[in-house]
Order: structure tokens, then sequence, then C-alpha cells
């Protein structure tokens, strides 16, 4: 058995006064998807953004209990670094107003990696790895905003990727694509989940259902039930589980 | 009576355009006439400024502007953009609320004080350290730089402010630091507006007359060196607009039909750039 890609054992966060994660322990599982499904508000974005300290954004946050992202605890990491390794996908698509080669090699650009034949090499194979390189690989310089809302999701993963990470989160990647595009960003998980540890925080319970092997499912800042998602969703043993899945809440 | 009052209101908007349009027609009034006698090039790129025996070239003004309006956005621009990206992105909410007023406060100094310090202070730091009359380029330069300021900083900050927080989450969330983030990421954002701020500022660098008719020495003669003394186009209408008669006079107004072209085009750009989305 592998280390676990990520463990959090009692972590709690507080926005100011706001109790926003109540004593989460889970321990995530190396080269697979795991979904994170829960109603609005419940903190399973707030959850993700924990594991590349995104949330140290927001002023008066403060977050308690043990966290470790492959194997070395949260915190001990230099930021940088940590989120060099743990790449994120944002809900909205979000490519920097820069040409579609320059928002995949911008990972590498600041992080001084890579020389030139690298960096384009690197280019070619991230978009390749999203299905956009026969595409757009004559079009490289044409800015990335002109892109159809599905190939702006497919760039901000390959850009994320473009750094070569070894945990991608999330973030409701398909909540502003049709149904359609949805279903080619989901193969596209699919494709990548061997090579990669993919966190996927999402409000569509078939989604979830669909994509990933294991699945957590949050409540007002709880983590209330955490197994396989075979399982939690034909068999949870949780009510409260049970009546979000059924659509009893949510 | 809302009719009336769209009608009351409609008067009003075409006053104002009214009163434009009577000042352009004014001007050209006054000065074309010259224009047409002594040519347009002639006018427009003769060297020698002499009222006097009748020769009215104004091409060392229109250099004179050029320099210090040049000067100026060397020296305010990266000031000026910098002060804005510090407010907007990395100063403390407490810090920015206190500097940005402050920041604004300098537009609404008279521009005679900018000149007055100019002169008894500026001027002769240049002249003693760095040769020259002191009333120079360089110091017409220093002085405008840090009128511009509010101008720039001010608009800049909006276009900073109006570019989504997606794109700074997205550049940190791949480990960018917060200055790489506003460089590479804010700034190309930001860039339109930016300019479009700068465009505002240099308008304002050309337009301003009193502070620069106090620092900048206002010799007729075409500038070999920053440090050189050097009339613009405006000083050259208020220095001689007091004694001018008959073809001087004309020629005085033609200079103003420069500016307001001058003008004009920049404000036409500044428009259309702060527009342009990509």
């Amino acid at each position: 058995m592998r280390m676990d890609s990520i463990t959090c054992t009692d972590l709690n966060l507080f926005y100011g006064d706001f109790h926003a994660l109540k004593s989460v322990s889970v321990s995530i599982a190396p080269k697979r998807i795991t979904s994170i499904i829960g109603p609005s508000g419940c903190g399973k974005s707030t959850l993700l953004r924990v594991f590349n300290r995104m949330n140290d954004l927001i002023p008066g946050v403060r977050i308690t209990g043990d966290v470790s992202v492959l194997g070395r605890p949260l915190l001990d990491e230099d930021i940088l670094k940590l989120r060099r390794t743990v790449g994120m996908v944002f809900q909205r698509p979000n490519p920097f107003p820069l040409n579609i080669f320059e928002n995949i090699a911008y990972g590498m650009r600041i992080h001084g990696i890579g020389n030139r034949s690298q960096v384009e090499e690197t280019v070619e194979k991230c978009l390749t790895g999203v299905g956009l390189w026969e595409d757009l690989k004559d079009k490289l310089k044409t800015g990335a905003l002109s892109l159809s809302g599905e190939q702006q999701q497919r760039l901000c993963i390959a850009r994320a990727l473009a750094t070569k990470p070894e945990i991608l989160l999330m973030d409701e990647p398909c909540s502003a694509l049709d149904p359609i595009a949805t279903a080619h960003i989901e193969e596209l998980m699919q494709d990548l989940r061997s090579e990669y540890t993919i966190v996927i925080v999402t409000h569509n319970m078939q989604q979830a259902a669909r994509v990933s092997e294991d699945c957590g499912f949050m409540l007002l800042g709880e983590l209330i039930e955490f197994g396989k998602t075979t399982q939690l969703f034909t068999a949870p043993r949780d009510e409260r589980t049970e009546d979000y899945i059924s659509g009893r809440y949510g | 009576m809302d009719r009336f009052i769209s009608k009351l209101l409609f008067i009003a908007a075409c006053s104002s355009i009214a009163i434009l349009a009577l000042i352009a027609l004014f001007i050209f009034k006054e000065g074309v006439p010259i224009i047409i006698r002594s040519g347009l090039g002639h006018f427009l790129f003769g060297r020698i400024w002499s009222p006097l025996e009748g020769q009215f070239g104004i091409l060392p003004f229109i250099i004179g502007s050029l320099w210090v309006t040049a000067g100026a956005l060397i020296l305010g621009v990266p000031l000026g953009v910098a002060c804005a990206v510090f407010l907007a992105e990395f100063a403390p909410a407490r810090l920015a609320a206190v500097l940005k007023p402050a920041i604004e406060l300098l537009a609404g100094i008279p521009s005679v004080v900018y000149g007055f310090l100019g002169v008894m202070w500026l001027a002769p730091i240049i002249r003693v350290h760095l040769g020259g009359p002191g009333l120079s380029i360089l110091a017409a330069s220093c002085v405008l730089a840090i009128m511009i300021l509010p101008t720039i900083v001010g608009v800049s900050i909006d276009a900073i402010h109006a570019v989504p927080r997606s794109y700074k989450e997205g550049s940190l969330a791949l480990g960018a630091t917060e200055w790489q983030t506003a460089w590479r990421v804010i700034l190309p954002a930001a860039r339109s507006g930016i300019l479009a701020g700068v465009i505002l500022g240099m308008g304002r660098a050309v337009g301003e007359t009193m502070a620069v008719i106090m620092i900048s020495g206002n010799a007729t003669q075409i500038p070999h060196s920053i440090l050189d003394s050097v009339r613009t186009l405006t000083a050259n209408i208020a220095i001689e607009m007091g004694y001018a008669v008959g073809d001087h006079r004309e020629a005085l107004f033609a200079t103003g039909i420069v500016l307001f072209f001058f003008i004009m085009a920049l404000n036409t750009v500044a428009l259309r750039v702060a527009r342009r989305r990509f």
C-alpha cells in the first residue's frame, strides 16, 4: 500500500468566528479520483482549498489539526512549492488574458524551469494531454479568451499540468459548462487518473458517481461519510447521507 | 411636466456642445488667416519666432511641448503605475485608505504653487548640480510628472480593480508569488485602462500652463539638451497674449489651433484605448 496523497486528522477551520470545517479526518489515496459532495455551503470547497492553502488569501482564517500532503506536514512545505505540486482547476474557466502558449508556459516561467525547447515541448505535451493540441497547434499565439468555455477549461487543466503536479484539485470544474462539454471533461479526468491524484468537489451527485472511486459526503462543515463511491451511493452507512443522495434535501 | 424637463435637459446638453463649437469657431476664425498667409509648413516648421519681424515659426514650441511632456511621462508613468499597483494589490487596506486620498490631494494643489516650488527649490538644485540655467526641460518635466500622478494613479487603480479576481487566484494557485502575479497577469490584463490613464495624464501635461511658464525658462529656441530653457505651446500663448496685436495676435490663436488638435487627438486615442477589450 502506497502512502496516501493527502491525510487530515481532526482538521478544524474557522473564518473569524464561523466554524467552517469541523473535525474533518480523511485520507485520500494516490492515483485515484476522489469526489467530495454535499449541499452548497457545506465546506467542500473550503476543504479543497486547505490542500493548496488557497484559504490563506482570506483574512481571518484559522486552522487547527494535522494535514499532510504527500507525506509532509502542510505548513512545513514552502507554499509556492506546495502549489506547484498541488494544481487547481476552478469552477469558472480562468485562462489568463495571454495567448494560448503563454497560458500553458506560465507555470514554468514563474518557477524558472525549462529552457525554450523544454517549454515548447511541455506546452505540446500538456495540450495533447487535454486533447487540444490538434485543434490549437496552429493558433498558439491567439488569445486564450477567444476559446469556447470547454476549451478554456481544458486549457486551464493543461496549465495546471504544466508544472508537473502530483495532485489535481478540481473545484466544481464543470458547473459552468454545458452537458456535452461536461461529458468531455469527465472523459479527460478518466484519462488523467492513472498519473494524478484527483480530488473533485461537485454538487452534482451523478457526476461524483460517474467519475470517482472514492467519495466523501459533507454537511454543515462535517465529513459525514467517506468510502468507496459505489458503497456510498448504494449502501450509505449514515442516515444523512442516504437522505442527501435520495434527494430529500440539498 | 416630464417632457418639459427632458426638453430642458436636452437644451442643457446642447448648450455645452454649442459652447465647444463656439470656442472652436472663434479660435479658427482668429487663427486660420495667419496660417494661410504664412503657409502651414512655415508656421508649423518655422524655426524662428520673431513677432516684431513678422516671423511666426512655432517649431521650437512644438518641440518644447513634446520634450516637456515626454519627460513628464518618463518620470511620472513608472512612478504612477508602481504606486497604483502597490495601492491596489499590496498595501494593507488601512494604509491604502490614507495614501489614496493623499495622492488625490495632489490634484487639488494650484499649479502656481507647483511652479513656485519648482522655481525656489528645484531649479536651483538643477543649476548647481547639473549646470545650465536651472529653469529647464528637466525642471518642468519633474514638476509635471508630479502633477500628472493623481490622474495616472487614480485611473490605473480603477483598471487594476477591474481585473477579475479569478486571474489572481489562478496565478497564485500555480505557485506564483504576489509580485509575479501582479507583473505577469494583472498588469497585462489592466493595460488598456492604464494606458488610458497615461494618455489622460499626457493631455494634462500638454495643457499645463502656469507651472510650466514659471519653471521652463521660456526661451524661444530649439533646445539641445534637457538642461536647456524651453517654451511650450501653452506658455507661448499665455506669455505674449497681453501685448500681442494684429498678425502677432492671430499667430497666438493659431498656436491655440495646434494645441486644440493635439489635445483632441490625445483624447480620441484615450477613449479608443479605454474601450478596447481583448
